[in-house]
């Protein structure tokens, strides 16, 4: 080495910053290390999706991983590539991680093949969530259609699972067909418990079908809701949630106690590709969850 | 600011003898264009004698010894049904020489995104860390420049060399504790009265010099308002969507992650590649659903990134007006028009 010029260590610098979690927002050495995971289970949904139950293999790992409703994670398929996936379980159960994946490209394809035992890794979590602590003692609107299921999982378990911190809680649920209903093995379950609202329609019903059949902003003309008092989630497809938002619009609810989840293709997750732009802003760093004023605010967001 | 000054025949010694044990890389001619003029390049070098730093600018970027075309982040060794993860950084000494003011505001700029923001870049800092820069001021303006118009004629960091030509001398910035290390290799003197004028008097008549002009102030705004102007279409049906203007530019740094599986089927190679807004499949998600399959709004975002988006989270433009994407563009597409226009459509 030449004596005038000193080598520089990127990897020596932060050996010992404590706490050690997954905020990775100073952390260089977690930039593209992926923690390990292993497949435990795999529940088939429909013909398109998948929940994968996963479970960090090293058990420091899995006492560190935490996050919150409405966060993303980059799962790495070693071999095929790494795509961004919203966390569709409850933040209080450590020890697995659920992701409602469709099959869509080459690495869920590849995904959807995978055995149970199967090793990925992890990066993550990334992005806001949904506001959690604000949306205590109000109403709770929690509107999913298609695959937004998968995102609104999250705050929704949280919501069953902290019910008597919430006011009135309706759950709606809509697909285009029966056959596309996620999670159906546990509507009875929801059903079950006590004072939440979950309604489920679909717009084209087969001849076992007996729910409600439409639009899912059909299944708002029923209800009485205090629009001081409500804070709404909604996921789903951009043309959905415009609907659904405008509509609760209408009947009072503030722009900014609506939120929804926006989806884009991140290669990085940690604002530097600039794949997932809306105009300007990084869906990665300042969503996935927004208000949906700042959608509203958004160019080429919807 | 430590300021010396160095007689120039000292840097060629500098170069061939302090200096030739690292990978040195400069402004070197390549070609001569159809209009007789020399074409540039920074290349690796091993004698000062290759290189030019009378220059005026090169076609690339310094970008490339940065946030190069190809980088691999990870490699994942495949073993008994199970994987490891290897990550490796570029640590081996560069120097870079001849890079003028918009090189270095626009490492100032990567700066930002990859060495300070949020999730520092470990790949970037390690690269921009082991890079000595040395600068030199441009004689007289570029033919096509418009640096001034968006700030970036002058640098104040971002160096450990910074020269200007003062006649038969150098007038040296000293930007870093190392940059002082090696200027004194070949014994700097203090400056003189004169010597100070002398480059306050070059640095003067550059700045005068510029006739290339556009007015960035009330962009953003004007950006937001315009959002569905013509003027985008009309640049967005000249645009053939290749992406030359990334390519050149000296900020633009959006990428696209791929895996490459060996051969043997042993590793795969995950592989960092710098992208292009304009490129057709830029904003592609999931279900081949295209957020922005028009030329037009491709061309547009890449405006709204450079003076609208870099402005929001930074407070100044993201683009040093270089003009090398205007040079590199198939269509003559060059932001100082496509700037005016918007702002005169009225």
């Amino acid at each position: 080495m030449n004596a005038i010029l000193h080598a520089y260590e990127v990897t020596k610098e932060e050996d010992m910053v404590e706490p050690l979690d997954y905020n990775r927002r100073s952390r260089m050495k977690n930039f593209d290390k992926c923690f390990k995971a292993e497949i435990t289970n795999i529940i088939r949904l429909t013909e398109m999706e998948k929940l994968f139950q996963l479970r960090m293999i090293n058990e420091d790992d899995k006492n560190r991983f935490t996050f919150l409703p409405g966060q993303f994670v980059m799962l790495e398929l070693p071999g095929y590539g790494e795509v961004p996936i919203s966390i569709s379980c409850s933040p209080s159960i450590k020890s697995i991680i659920e992701l409602c994946i469709r099959k869509a490209g080459k690495v869920t394809e590849a995904l959807h093949k995978a055995k149970r035992g199967a090793v990925v890794g992890i990066r993550g979590p990334f992005g806001t969530h949904f506001p959690m602590e604000k949306m205590k003692k109000n109403n709770v609107l929690l509107i999913a259609g298609g695959l937004g299921l998968a995102p609104l999982r999250a705050p929704m378990t949280y919501v069953i699972e902290n019910r008597a911190d919430f006011k009135d809680v309706h759950i709606f649920y809509g697909a285009k067909d029966p056959t596309q209903l996620l999670f159906d093995y546990q509507y009875e379950q929801w059903h079950r418990i006590d004072d939440i609202n979950l309604q489920i329609i679909v717009e084209k019903p087969d001849e076992l079908w007996t729910g409600p059949v439409g639009l899912i902003t059909k299944l708002l003309d029923d209800i009485a809701i205090d629009p001081d008092k409500t804070y709404a989630i909604v996921c789903g497809p951009p043309v959905m949630f415009k609907f659904v938002c405008n509509r609760l619009k209408d009947m009072g609810v503030p722009m900014q106690r609506m939120f929804v989840s926006l989806e884009r293709r991140m290669h990085c997750g940690m604002g530097k590709c600039c794949r997932c732009n809306i105009g300007s802003t990084y869906t990665c760093l300042d969503g996935p969850v927004f208000d949906y004023w700042s959608v509203m605010n958004l160019k080429e967001a919807i | 600011m430590i300021f010396k000054t160095i007689v120039k025949e000292d840097l060629k010694k500098l170069f061939n003898v302090h200096l030739k044990d690292v990978e040195c890389v400069g402004p070197k001619q390549v070609a001569t264009s159809n209009d007789g003029k020399a074409v540039y390049q920074f290349l690796p070098f091993e004698s000062f004698d290759e290189i030019n730093l009378n220059h005026e600018k090169t076609e690339y970027s310094a970008k490339t010894y940065f946030l190069p075309f190809r980088e691999t982040l990870s490699t994942f060794n495949f073993k008994n049904g199970d994987w490891d993860q290897e990550i490796k950084y570029r640590k081996q000494q560069r120097v870079l020489v001849g890079l003028h003011p918009c090189d270095i505001n626009a490492l100032v700029k990567l700066d930002k995104v990859f060495a300070k923001d949020l999730f520092p870049s470990p790949y970037y800092r390690s690269r921009r860390e082991n890079t000595f820069v040395i600068g030199i001021d441009c004689d007289k303006p570029c033919t096509d420049g418009f640096c001034a118009s968006v700030g970036a004629d002058v640098v104040t960091h971002g160096f450990d060399l910074f020269l200007r030509d003062i006649g038969d001398k150098y007038f040296v910035k000293v930007g870093s504790d190392r940059g002082l290390n090696v200027l004194n290799k070949i014994s700097p003197t203090d400056i003189s009265p004169e010597e100070r004028k002398s480059y306050r008097k070059k640095t003067k008549e550059f700045l005068a010099g510029f006739k290339n002009t556009i007015r960035v102030e009330n962009l953003p705004n004007t950006l937001d308002i315009e959002f569905e102007s013509p003027v985008w279409k009309k640049w967005g049906d000249k645009c053939l969507s290749c992406g030359s203007c990334a390519m050149v530019c000296p900020t633009c740094y959006c990428y696209g992650v791929s895996e490459q599986i060996s051969m043997d089927f042993k590793k795969s190679e995950k592989v960092k590649q710098l992208y292009s807004c304009n490129l057709l499949d830029f904003a592609m998600v999931a279900g081949a659903h295209n957020f922005r399959p028009a030329r037009e709004t491709r061309l547009k975002y890449r405006y709204y990134h450079q003076h609208r988006g870099f402005v929001e989270s930074f407070g100044e433009p993201k683009c040093v007006g270089c003009n090398r994407c205007g040079r590199a563009c198939l269509a003559n597409i060059n932001p100082v028009d496509v700037i005016s226009d918007l702002q005169m459509e009225l």
